[in-house]
């Protein structure tokens, strides 16, 4: 029996999960159209690699991601290129992304498979390269590219592997039916990561409200070193930190990352694309997806190839439109709202919830908090939800990092139990997106800052540099004068045979120097009326000013043209004004350094 | 088709507000009995008369704020506020004098802090303490003298009268101290055994208000059962009482002896209901147990060597200054952390 740990905190939502565990998992088949956004998982979008018109086969590798990280996207069947273009894709945002839009020809043509009976012969390296090239990413989550998290740092031994078969969010089935029905898929998966790992140990982590699925691990497991851990349920022990301290009883370090306690959690879904990939030699083009709701007359699991209209799969299930409210991509506790059925499955889509408004009705106004403490008692971070919300609330954003802000994983837990109703985790999302704001707004001006500073120093050596050679010059002119004077001088000394010409020029130089004697004296005394001095040092600094306010204005507006904000415009307006305050900056100052010029000039050749 | 737009989560299992506090007042209703049944009519009119006169300035002073008051109003909190101070003042208090305790705890305590939320007092022990301190005599001298109901105490409509009515002449017959109170003036001079023949202690610890006080825990312990309150606070605050009364009390010529402590004056009202109002009270749970604790003790030290026979109300405003001094050193550790942040932002990172 392994042993369990608890975690604090934590809830027990209404489970509705019995709704779509009751048929067995249906092929949702090949719809008119598949839509496959480039950017499916964290990291970097993927590059398509055919055009338009293209014919391609089931499998065949049709964008990839070759620099930065990221994997490969397949061909969920054999078709035309329809078009690559910005589609609606399920983002929490509702924004439309690039997408390359498949027509199937329904003959549902694979390309040659090279499939692997004995990866145990094989580098460890090829299999991962295979992994990755299958475009296996994790099926649960954000999506981390799978062949990646399969190579921890170097410093770092994983010696416990975990197979997260918890799903605690109410709703989902969907690795509960993969458990169910694809047991020995799962273990083999299990397998080759654990050949890859070579950890001490393998646990599958089941919460018990899922009796067939344990069993059908127990079964799959049998004769194996693999733990199969039945754990209480309680939400979110399906969430990575919780599920580890469960099985283990250690903590992932804030700010780290489990192999840093020597521990990896992967999915269940993932280890089945894991042996897919290699065994059959199949990328990952299809995923089980639970379609339920009381808007659905027959919620179920279906496997969808990878690019399924959401819509395809709610006529399938049965939609009854005009009763459906709110559309959930993902679980009820973190889930998020689509706008639109028109969204393509991806490969880290696990859940669609087409719910009436009885079902998940619209929140009760928020009231005041009232203190009682409820979101502190549930929260598995053991984090204090009340005081974040209330700095998140007031803009008081370092109190809220100091209270570990970014410790919140975002499970809904405190915002579950709040009797004032108080949609808390939007707070911290806020609180969250304004502190990478600010970052990001504090390394702009940090760089503008030390761009000024370069600058000044450049302005500075220049000046010092012009002083110089100005010195340089009169200091020539002066010698030149000496000598002509002397040699004035001299010819008149040369007595009776004195040249008239150069006598004449020993009295203009006589005068001269009176002259500017006199000049001297004045200018030290009176100088030149204050008003009329332009002020270098204040124009070159208003210049600057001017200059770095450019910068930031024409980074913000790039980065909200990259964003397709709708503060475009208002954003292009500042730049443009900006641009003139620049130009204004630069004439005063030219202007400023002639005038200056003009009066060293006059007053040293005067 | 459009969809509803929401953030996450979806599913919303909140008990709220206005349903915890009705719980509040359901468990509150075995001791509102209990005092009926031992005291007369004089705390259910008073219950009854706070709860009116709590929603009515509830009401007023939220419109004077130009907040919305049905929106307010039906959070429940105001009539919990009354509840308690009807359920804690003298039976024969005049309705006036009640009045005004329920009026600055709503009015002063609660909203002219902000409102629902904001206050660092208990609004119902602000009043309370405001009454005590402004009407020494009223407060302290109009106590019911345990009877049972059915046998010739006074009548619901004497005793409304008597509360209506200015003159305060009429209940003395009916009237006398608490049995803290008189403990604590008779010990002095007298013998615990001496002491304990006056009528208010009867054959038990105390007539009629050790039933009071079992009832009221008896409702707090539904309380607990519902987890509308945790058990923190009630525990530290009976530990903390407990144990100062077995350290100082063990001689009973001396001081009062615990069982008395427990159950006399509003000692289970206080720990069940008054201390856990969340509001005011610290949050988390090392930090309701020195909270409740410190309650406890200087419930104590207020009734054994100070001017007052019962102490609950100040005991709990003095805890309620010590809060966020509390909260500040008593935050978890998060997960992933070795230490809790406690402090500011400003201080040393943990
Ligand atoms: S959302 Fe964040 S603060 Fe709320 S319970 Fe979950 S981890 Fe804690
Ligand atoms: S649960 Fe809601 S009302 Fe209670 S302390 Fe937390 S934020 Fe405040």
């Amino acid at each position: 029996m392994t042993q369990l740990w608890n975690f604090s905190g934590g809830v027990h939502p209404a489970e509705n999960k019995h709704q779509s565990t009751a048929r067995p998992v249906r092929v949702a088949g090949i719809p008119d159209l598949l839509v496959l956004p480039l950017q499916q998982h964290i990291g970097e979008p993927a590059e398509a690699v055919v055009n338009r018109g293209d014919r391609v086969l089931k499998g065949q590798k049709i964008a990839d991601v070759t620099m930065g990280m990221g994997v490969p996207i397949h061909a969920p069947t054999s078709g035309i290129i329809e078009n690559i273009a910005d589609l609606p894709v399920p983002h929490p945002s509702g924004m439309n992304d690039r997408c390359i839009t498949l027509k199937p020809d329904g003959e549902d043509q694979w390309l040659p498979l090279s499939p692997i009976s004995d990866y145990r012969g094989m580098e460890r390296d090829e299999v991962l390269r295979i992994i990755r090239e299958a475009g296996v990413c994790g099926l649960g989550g954000a999506g981390f590219p799978t062949d990646i998290k399969l190579r921890p740092p170097r410093d770092r031994k994983v010696s416990t592997l975990i197979l997260n078969g918890a799903e605690c969010e109410p709703y989902i089935t969907a690795d509960d039916m993969t458990m169910r029905e694809q047991a020995d898929e799962v273990v083999a998966g299990l397998k080759i990561m654990a050949w890859i790992l070579r950890p001490e140990r393998c646990v599958i982590g089941v919460e018990d409200n899922k009796p067939e699925a344990v069993d059908a691990m127990r079964k799959a497991t049998e004769g194996t070193q693999i733990e199969l851990a039945v754990i209480p349920t309680k939400y979110p022990s399906g969430g990575e930190k919780q599920l580890i301290e469960i099985l283990t009883g250690m903590e992932v370090p804030s700010g780290g990352i489990p192999a840093d306690i020597g521990v990896m959690c992967q999915n269940i879904g993932t280890a089945v694309a894991v042996a897919r990939a290699v065994f059959e030699g199949k990328p990952l083009i299809s995923r089980i997806v639970t379609i339920t709701g009381e808007a659905v007359r027959e919620p179920g699991n279906f496997e969808a190839l990878i690019g399924t209209p959401v819509e395809y799969l709610l006529e399938q299930a049965g939609l009854e439109a005009e009763r459906v409210s709110r559309l959930v991509m993902g679980g009820p506790m973190m889930g998020y709202t689509l706008h639109t059925t028109a969204v393509p499955v991806i490969k880290t889509s696990n859940c669609v919830i087409a719910a009436t408004a009885v079902e998940l009705p619209a929140p009760p106004p928020e009231q005041p908090c009232i203190r009682c403490g409820e979101c502190a008692e549930v929260c598995p971070m053991g984090l204090l939800p009340q005081q974040l919300f209330w700095h998140s609330k007031a803009s008081e954003f370092e109190k809220a990092e100091h209270l570990n802000l970014f410790d919140c994983i975002e499970c809904g837990a405190c915002s579950y139990v709040c009797p004032s109703s108080i949609p808390l985790v939007q707070y911290y999302r806020y609180a969250k997106g304004e502190i990478r704001i600010q970052k990001a707004e504090q390394l702009k001006a940090d760089r503008a800052r030390e761009r000024f500073e370069a600058r000044q120093a450049r302005l500075e050596r220049e000046q010092q540099e012009k002083e110089q050679r100005r010195k340089e010059r009169a200091k020539a002119a002066a010698e030149a004068q000496a000598k002509k004077q002397a040699e004035a001088q001299n010819a008149s000394a040369e007595g009776e045979a004195t040249d008239e010409r150069a006598a004449k020029a020993a009295l203009v130089q006589q005068a001269l120097a009176r002259k500017k004697a006199k000049a001297d004296t004045a200018k030290t005394d009176a100088d030149v009326p204050a008003g009329e001095t332009p002020d270098i040092p204040d124009l070159e600094k208003q210049l600057a000013h001017a200059q770095s306010k450019l910068a930031t204005m024409q980074g913000m507006l790039d980065d909200a043209k990259a964003q397709q904000a709708d503060n475009v415009d208002k954003l292009e307006r500042a730049v443009a004004k900006n641009h003139d305050r620049v130009k204004r900056a630069e004439n005063a100052l030219a202007d400023a350094r002639k005038q200056l010029a003009n009066q060293t000039e006059s007053q040293s050749t005067d | 088709m459009a969809f509803v737009q929401q953030s996450s989560p979806h599913a919303h299992n909140a008990r709220p507000t206005s349903r915890v506090m009705l719980w509040v007042i359901i468990a509150a209703l075995p001791g509102l009995l209990a005092q009926t049944l031992f005291f007369g009519w004089g705390n259910l009119i008073n219950v009854i008369w706070c709860i009116a006169v709590a929603l009515a300035s509830e009401a007023a002073i939220l419109a004077l704020r130009n907040k919305p008051v049905a929106f307010f109003l039906k959070d429940n909190t105001a009539a919990v506020t009354g509840l308690l101070l009807g359920l804690s003042l003298p039976q024969f208090l005049p309705l006036w004098v009640s009045a005004i305790a329920v009026i600055s705890a709503i009015v002063v305590a609660k909203q002219l802090y902000g409102g629902l939320g904001s206050n660092p007092f208990n609004p119902a022990m602000v009043g309370y303490a405001l009454v005590l301190i402004s009407f020494p005599v009223a407060m302290t001298t109009n106590w019911a003298e345990p009877a049972m109901l059915w046998k010739g105490a006074p009548g619901f409509g004497e005793t409304l009268g008597t509360i209506i009515s200015a003159k305060q002449t009429a209940v003395d017959g009916w009237t006398m101290a608490t049995p803290l109170d008189e403990y604590k003036h008779k010990i002095a001079t007298h013998t615990a055994e001496e002491v304990l023949r006056h009528p208010t202690f009867g054959t038990g610890v105390a007539r009629g208000w050790e039933w009071v006080n079992a009832a009221f825990l008896a409702g707090g312990l539904l309380l607990v059962v519902l987890r509308i309150i945790t058990w923190h606070i009630p525990v530290a605050f009976l530990a903390g009482l407990t144990i100062m009364s077995l350290a100082f009390g063990n001689n009973a010529d001396q001081y009062a002896p615990v069982t008395l402590h427990l159950l006399a004056g509003g000692t289970m009202l206080g720990a069940f209901f008054i201390a856990t109002d969340p509001v005011s009270a610290a949050t988390s749970h090392q930090g309701k147990l020195i909270y409740g604790a410190g309650i406890g003790i200087l419930i104590y030290l207020i009734r054994t060597w100070g001017n007052y026979p019962d102490a609950v109300a100040f005991s709990v405003l003095l805890m309620n200054f010590a809060v966020p001094f509390i909260d500040h050193y008593t935050p978890p550790r998060t997960y992933g952390h070795h230490k809790p942040r406690r402090g500011l932002a400003s201080r040393d990172q943990g």
